[in-house]
């Protein structure tokens, strides 16, 4: 009886694996087969290159490039502000922080990352955008240095509790060694755990800008929506995925915009694809 | 007065609620190789510890008494811990070097000092490497990983990072309790070459190996030391019943 339970359970489990796999395989082939359409009649290097994003002038113009900029921009924002404070926070709640702080810290940082995005745009609508326009005199406050910001704070979860992870996986011996050897706590750290657990800070870092390459909700609230090349930090951007969200509702389907977006959807993909592998790399890189 | 290099008065050591040392008085003179004997979980290393002050990275740890060395009380919170450390080396039972090649582990030494000058390591990473034997061997790699290299050979180089500090004293927790026979040695070869020019403390399981490279021995039993003297006068004319049925074999 119980073998034809166990039986029953296995095959379960493997079903469902399978049907996951199908279903990856499903919306890839569709994201594909949409996405591809459009070079029927678009060339692949005006879409990348060209630079004006007019989907639905006659005759529209489908040039990404102000929107890949975008996406560089404020992800570049992210990563100059969240690298160094998530790592740094990292270090500090790993090696620094004595029991209690690290408690709390850990639990604030838990708590960031339960905030949905829609609420963290919200937030930095009503706070961080007046903020931005008065402090820097700009004409609006939504631009790409406030998306930086706000999606910065998105990337940190993440970031943190991986590199956490990582210095924690450096062996005690080191730290021993080291300590043993005359070294202070600074000198501990950036001589033999940093380099120690190089490899996993790395994975951290790349997997923190994966949060931000996909990141939707906020960035739309947040960075103007103009689909036009930055000029600096401080201009309004749009990002792909921003585009994607804004425009979908109202693009024909199957016209030439409707196929146009699936097409950033691949853009995305490649980017995301390999963000990811480039973070596994790091993650499972073995000394 | 100045033969003696560590004085160690009423020493207790708790680990939370459970005392691991009590009450030890040892004197350890300079020059000299003392071993430390003693069955498992006697305390032979959380003695060792309190000389450089490693306890204090144990969470919990509290200590009552004195430990002079060259007469200046070390547990004293006063204490300049980084030099204490530099002057008091220790080498540890798996031998430990860094993720890093052969010259920067020895290299750490120095940087961790403010040594910058590039010719003036370079010095000392031979000179170091001279003096554990490992030069002749190692002179063509210097740059390859140091995890590559064998255990004893990782242990030397362990050694030699520690002497480039210019240590005092140096404390060797088993230092050979993972090398094989004649690793063990060769080791303990080179502990009669350092002893002219440092202390050393000795941890040990092995008895053949205490009675063999030691001058001096203190045995440890449940975390009191119960006899300390000359190396020949433990072996072969205990004074305690207790260290004879240890040394005999009969327990531990
Ligand atoms: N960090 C610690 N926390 C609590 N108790 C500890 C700690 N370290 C050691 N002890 C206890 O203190 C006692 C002495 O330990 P110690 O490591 O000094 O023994 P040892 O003589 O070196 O033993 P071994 O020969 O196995 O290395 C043991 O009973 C051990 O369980
Ligand atoms: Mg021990």
């Amino acid at each position: 009886m119980s073998k034809i339970k166990e039986f029953i359970i296995e095959k379960i489990i493997f079903l469902c694996g399978i049907i996951t796999i199908v279903f990856i395989i499903l919306i890839f082939l569709f994201l594909l087969k949409e996405g591809l359409s459009l070079f029927k009649s678009v060339r692949i290097f005006e879409f990348i290159f060209g630079k004006n994003w007019y989907p639905i002038s006659e005759p529209p113009q489908f040039g990404i490039l102000p929107l890949i900029l975008g996406s560089l921009l404020v992800t570049l924002g992210a990563g100059i502000i969240s690298i160094p404070v998530g790592i740094g926070c990292a270090i500090f709640i790993a090696e620094v922080a004595p029991r209690w702080l690290k408690d709390i810290l850990k639990a604030f940082i838990e708590l960031l990352a339960a905030i949905p995005s829609v609420v963290l745009g919200f937030i930095g609508m009503v706070t961080l955008v007046p903020f931005v326009k008065n402090f820097f005199g700009l004409p609006t406050g939504l631009t790409a240095f406030t998306g930086s910001i706000m999606l910065a704070f998105m990337a940190m979860p993440t970031m943190v509790s991986i590199a956490e992870d990582a210095l924690y996986a450096v062996p005690y011996t080191y730290k021993e060694a080291a300590y043993a050897l005359g070294a202070s706590r600074w000198q501990t750290i950036y001589r033999v755990i940093i380099p120690g657990a190089f490899s996993g800070i790395l994975a951290a870092i790349m997997l923190g800008i994966g949060r931000v390459v996909g990141e939707t909700m906020a960035v739309m609230m947040l960075t103007g929506n103009s689909a036009r090349i930055p000029q600096s930090f401080f201009d309004p951007v749009r990002t792909l995925t921003a585009t994607i969200a804004n425009e979908m509702g109202e693009a024909v389907v199957g016209s030439q915009h409707y196929f146009a977006l699936f097409s950033i959807g691949i853009v995305l993909f490649i980017i995301s694809f390999f963000v990811n592998i480039t973070a596994d790399i790091f993650m499972h890189h073995k000394k | 007065m100045s033969q003696y290099k560590i004085n160690v008065t009423k020493l207790n050591l708790w680990y939370k609620d459970f005392q691991a040392l009590k009450d030890i008085n040892l004197s350890i003179k300079s020059n000299l190789i003392t071993a430390i004997i003693g069955p498992s979980g006697c305390g032979k290393s959380t003695l060792l510890r309190t000389f450089n002050r490693m306890n204090d990275l144990i969470e919990g740890v509290r200590i009552k008494g004195e430990v002079l060395i060259d007469g200046e009380n070390i547990l004293d919170s006063k204490i300049d811990l980084l030099s204490l450390r530099k002057k008091v080396g220790m080498v540890f039972q798996r031998p430990n070097p860094f993720a890093l090649s052969i010259f920067e582990n020895i290299a750490f030494s120095l940087r961790i000092q403010g040594i910058k000058d590039k010719k003036k390591i370079e010095t000392f990473v031979e000179k170091s490497l001279k003096s554990v034997f490992l030069w002749d061997e190692l002179k063509d790699k210097l740059k390859s990983s140091a995890l590559s290299l064998s255990l004893e050979q990782k242990q030397r180089l362990c050694i030699a990072r520690t002497l480039v500090t210019m240590p005092e004293v140096i404390l060797m927790d088993e230092p050979c309790s993972s090398l094989d026979p004649l690793a063990t040695l060769k080791i303990e070869e080179l502990l009669q070459y350092l002893k002219k020019d440092y202390t050393i403390v000795i941890v040990t399981h092995n008895m053949q190996q205490a009675s063999r490279v030691s001058d001096e021995t203190g045995f440890m039993l449940l975390g009191e030391l119960i006899e300390f003297g000359p190396t020949k006068e433990i072996f072969t004319n205990p004074k305690d019943k207790r260290t004879e049925d240890y040394i005999s074999g009969r327990f531990g």
